[in-house]
């Protein structure tokens, strides 16, 4: 909780001074970082890869379970981003805008979910859902919106840090629009980068998410490896490692695209948190 | 009755002739009327009770120090601010209830307002698209004004690829493309620097002149206000202190704040001797009207107006002077502890090194005085 806070407040530093302090710094211990770094993640992906076998990879797509686990997932993921972005969006637009004094209060009622163990809102959100939603897709998919919160309000108010809001709307109705032109055609396109950083974000949470799925009894990608593990061991570390890489495929697409869309219009790099937009240079 | 229909035809006649020229007219001038503004913030009155009629085609500034309520004033004409109390009329209606989007007004901003996701092109076209204009018409018209403004070449650039000066003539054609009533220009030079600015005010001149578009120009810089408008407004406090002709602002401002505020002016000690006239540097002068009754006042006069010779005995000592050009000004330390400033022709100044004696005198034209505390 410290070192997110901490993380997103580094991250919100002039990158240029950044850059200078790292260059002053003595090259080599970057490279003795990057080894172990690079050693304590690739390591366990290796023995992985190595107890599983290679035929394992081939076999692991036939598997009882494993095409209803992905779809769930997939629904899972798209409607979280979904309602997700169609909440955040309005609201921190909204905030900015209007109560910029509430921005704070905002900000520590995001960081809720993160700080309530996920066994209390498994639970709780049993409790008090109604019927209709229960062993629906939806349920869940409610549950993950709530969850995704704290990482996509960071992610738009960055962007929305980034961008002079009012006059860019002031701008945009003195010419004629209304608002859901102005949010449509002038605010979104701008905050693209951080609209792909909220998705990158949330995807990754609702694919790696397990101990809510397992407790409310979805069968979701995770659920499945774990309970396909006591059948077959190899198989489901396989299916581990395939995840691993489709969701890091998937991410690259997003940080790609997006990065080249951005770059365009002069934005920064979609990353998780920070969303840089080139400054106007002399006159 | 027979020379009021040539004098109409005279005039359409002419109008026609206009249109034909500026193609890119605005709709026949239209005129804007502030009618007893008031707006608070918490506990601060941005406006109490400002009243301004600008007439059809005319370009007045409001100038004035940061916080007296000239851009309060701007954006209630824009719409982005409502006013407490008063009117505003458009072409003689009333606008205070119709949101900013529906009052046809071109706003260029202080701060880079260009939208980052679209070109140059995309940018003045957005006005005409939220007026349902097809992308061809749209097209055409946004490449037209970007022509006019000296930016035909950027068209496909983005403003992160533009400079400063380009964004805001960018912008201005984007205010422009949609034909607005009234053209607001809230310190939309500020950003710049001096030279660009330079070339700027004289371009927006150029073509506000050419399109005949009502405007209202906030800013902070004398010189911009004086430079580029028919008539400037001095605000001070949320209330208008005078309107006038720049030459007449100067020449014979309505109260001390105003007479300060615009151009230099020199502070001398005096006293009243009666309503009508004043000691000064041991002369006696006529006061203009609206002078205190009696007392120890402080005359207000411009370098320009004082005069000075050399003399050893004379009433100061010249500490500085700086070369202008055709005149040069000097910084005269007068008995008292008094500084005036003094302009003089370089080729009389020559002489006039700093640490020579002087005499600065005051011919006896009216004077504008002000009570020694104000």
């Amino acid at each position: 909780m410290v070192a997110l806070t901490k993380a997103i407040n580094s991250n919100r530093e002039d990158p240029d001074r950044k850059r200078a302090n790292a260059r002053k710094r003595f090259p080599v211990w970057r490279w003795v970082i990057l080894l172990i770094a690079g050693v304590y993640f690739l390591l366990p992906l290796w023995a992985a890869l190595r107890f599983a076998g290679i035929r394992a990879f081939g076999t692991v797509f036939v598997q009882p379970g494993f095409w209803p686990a992905i779809w769930l997932s997939t629904r899972l993921a798209i409607m979280t981003t979904l309602i997700t972005l169609a909440l955040m969006v309005p609201t921190a637009v909204y905030v900015h805008l209007r109560v910029p004094a509430m921005r704070r209060l905002l900000e520590s009622i995001t960081i809720l979910p993160i700080v309530i163990p996920p066994v209390v809102l498994a639970v709780g959100v049993l409790q008090v859902s109604p019927g209709s939603l229960k062993a629906t897709p939806w349920l869940l998919g409610l549950v993950y919106v709530v969850l995704a919160m704290p990482f996509a309000y960071r992610a738009i108010d960055a962007g929305l840090r980034a961008l002079d809001l009012k006059t860019l709307t002031e701008a945009s109705s003195s010419l004629g629009a209304g608002w859901s032109t102005t949010l449509w055609r002038v605010l979104l396109p701008n905050l693209r980068t951080a609209l792909l950083s909220s998705t990158v974000l949330i995807v990754a949470l609702v694919l790696g998410e397990f101990t809510i799925a397992s407790l409310d009894l979805y069968v979701t990608f995770p659920v499945w490896i774990v309970q396909f593990d006591q059948l077959n061991a190899n198989m489901s570390v396989a299916a581990s490692i395939f995840a691993l890489v489709l969701t890091w495929l998937f991410l690259m697409l997003i940080v790609t695209f997006g990065t080249r869309q951005s770059r365009r219009t002069g934005g920064g790099a979609v990353t998780l948190f920070t969303v840089a937009r080139a400054e106007t240079k002399g006159n | 009755m027979a020379t009021n229909a040539a004098d109409d035809t005279a005039q359409a006649a002419s109008a026609v002739t206009a249109s034909v020229t500026t193609a890119t007219s605005a709709r026949g001038g239209t005129s804007v009327s502030l009618r007893n503004l008031s707006r608070t913030f918490g506990a601060t009155r941005a406006l109490d009770g400002m009243s301004l009629d600008i007439a059809p085609g005319e370009l007045v500034a409001l100038l004035g120090p940061s916080g007296c309520g000239k851009t309060t004033a701007l954006r209630i004409v824009a719409g982005f601010e409502t006013a407490d109390t008063g009117e505003l009329l458009i072409d003689g209606r009333d606008v205070s209830g119709v949101p900013a989007s529906k009052r046809d007004m071109g706003m260029v901003f202080q701060s880079y307002s260009l939208f980052p996701n679209m070109n140059a092109l995309d940018n003045v076209g957005f006005g005409l698209r939220m007026r349902k204009a097809n992308a061809v018409t749209r097209r055409q018209r946004a490449g037209e004004l970007l022509e006019m403004v000296g930016l035909a070449a950027q068209a496909k650039q983005f403003p992160h690829q533009l400079s400063g000066g380009q964004q805001q003539r960018v912008a201005l054609a984007r205010a422009l493309a949609i034909e607005p009533r009234v053209l607001l220009l809230d310190e939309p030079l500020s950003a710049l620097d001096a030279k660009v600015r330079l070339q700027l005010r004289e371009q927006i001149r150029n073509l506000q002149q050419r399109l005949g578009t009502t405007t209202l120009f906030v800013t902070h810089d004398q010189e911009e206000a004086l430079s580029m408008a028919d008539r400037v407004g001095v605000m001070r406090g949320g209330k208008l202190e005078q309107v006038a002709a720049p030459d007449e602002l100067y020449s014979r401002p309505a109260t001390a704040f105003v007479a300060e505020f615009v151009g230099t002016m020199n502070r001398l000690p005096g006293e009243l001797v009666d309503s009508g006239t004043v000691a000064v540097l041991g002369t006696m002068v006529p006061v203009q009207d609206g002078a205190p009754a009696s007392g120890q006042v402080d005359v207000l006069v411009r370098p320009e107006g004082l005069t000075v010779v050399q003399a050893a005995d004379g009433n100061g000592i010249v500490s500085n002077r700086t070369f202008l050009g055709a005149t040069s000004r000097l910084t005269v330390l007068l008995s008292g502890d008094t500084e005036v400033q003094v302009d003089v022709p370089s080729t009389t100044a020559a002489a006039m090194v700093p640490g020579t004696a002087v005499q600065v005198a005051l011919p006896p034209a009216p004077v504008l005085v002000a009570s020694r505390n104000e």
